[in-house]
């Protein structure tokens, strides 16, 4: 099967895929808890840019706004707020073995990744279920509509999700007064 | 059709396997949740090749639900660490032992 492959895409892509793979790795090999903060903004913005790549642009856009601009910034909030941001020596291992072990394991994750792609026929589905991705619309429209009819109680669940995370974040990063934490203890000790 | 999915689905593969491979090694919770966010977005990444691949809006739909659900687990996943350093000054997973007998 022969795929004509544009000279742009295949530059859009792979400049993609190495912005995306060089702040995975910042991420996990960053030492300050800012810089692999800073790492996943560029791993995000990549992620951005082959969903660009894919016609999928508003979920770039929200891809952005939500994960660089809400998500990171909350990172980077708790990160200060703590004043965990000094380094931490990442070159001991504190289990012998854990990272050639990780390694290993995550490399035969990957392999069968890899295999199950090139080998198992996945690609069986009837096309368009729910709704046309290509047509005169635009993916706004089709993504619009597709939320509030076919995933509607999905869309309505989530409102309520995010509506029961608010409470349970404001609930666990109260401040326990000193007299309520001895009453509990006091009930844990009976 | 532009560039094959194949090609989308090995990266969003590589994406996952890194983002496991640090939740594994690395300590301070804080990058750890960071990893998480990289499987996910390896997710949101297949979700979005798949949906180009069977012409379907079903893919981004679901991409959309995993932002909603990714933001309400940080924000909840954040609450958790900032309670537990209240008590030990420290976000470090190695020291919460409490439940080893």
């Amino acid at each position: 099967m022969t795929v004509a492959v544009t000279i742009p895409d295949l530059a859009v892509f792979i400049l993609g895929a190495a912005i995306v793979l060089t702040g995975a790795i910042g991420v996990i090999a960053a030492r300050n808890p800012v810089h692999a903060a800073l790492s996943l903004v560029l791993t995000l913005f990549g992620i951005a840019v082959l969903f660009i790549e894919q016609q999928a642009n508003f979920l770039a856009a929200v891809q952005i706004i939500v994960y660089a601009g809400a998500i990171v910034v909350l990172f980077l909030f708790v990160i200060m707020f703590l004043g965990v941001d000094r380094e931490e020596d990442i070159r001991v291992e504190p289990i012998v073995g854990q990272r050639p072990l990780a390694a290993v394991l995550l490399a035969l994750t990957m392999a069968g990744l890899v295999a199950l792609g090139a080998l198992g026929h996945w690609q069986v589905g009837a096309h368009h279920q729910t709704g046309a991705l290509t047509g005169p619309s635009t993916d706004v429209n089709d993504l619009g509509r597709a939320v509030f009819t076919t995933y509607l109680f999905a869309f309505e669940a989530t409102a309520a999700l995010l509506v029961i995370a608010v409470v349970g974040a404001v609930v666990l990063a109260r401040r326990v007064k000193a007299a309520e934490l001895d009453e509990a203890s006091e009930e844990v000790g009976q | 059709m532009s560039i094959p999915g194949s090609a989308y689905l090995i990266l969003a593969a590589a994406l996952f396997c890194i983002g496991a491979f640090g939740l594994l090694i690395r300590r301070n919770v804080l990058v750890m949740f960071m990893c998480v966010e990289l499987m996910l977005n390896a997710a949101n990444l297949t979700f979005v090749t798949f949906g180009r691949m069977l012409h379907d809006v079903g893919g981004q739909a679901s991409v959309f639900f995993v932002l909603v659900v990714a933001a309400a687990e940080v924000v909840v996943g954040l609450g958790i660490v900032v309670a537990i350093f209240r008590r030990r000054h420290r976000a470090v997973a190695d020291e919460l032992s409490s439940l080893k007998g």
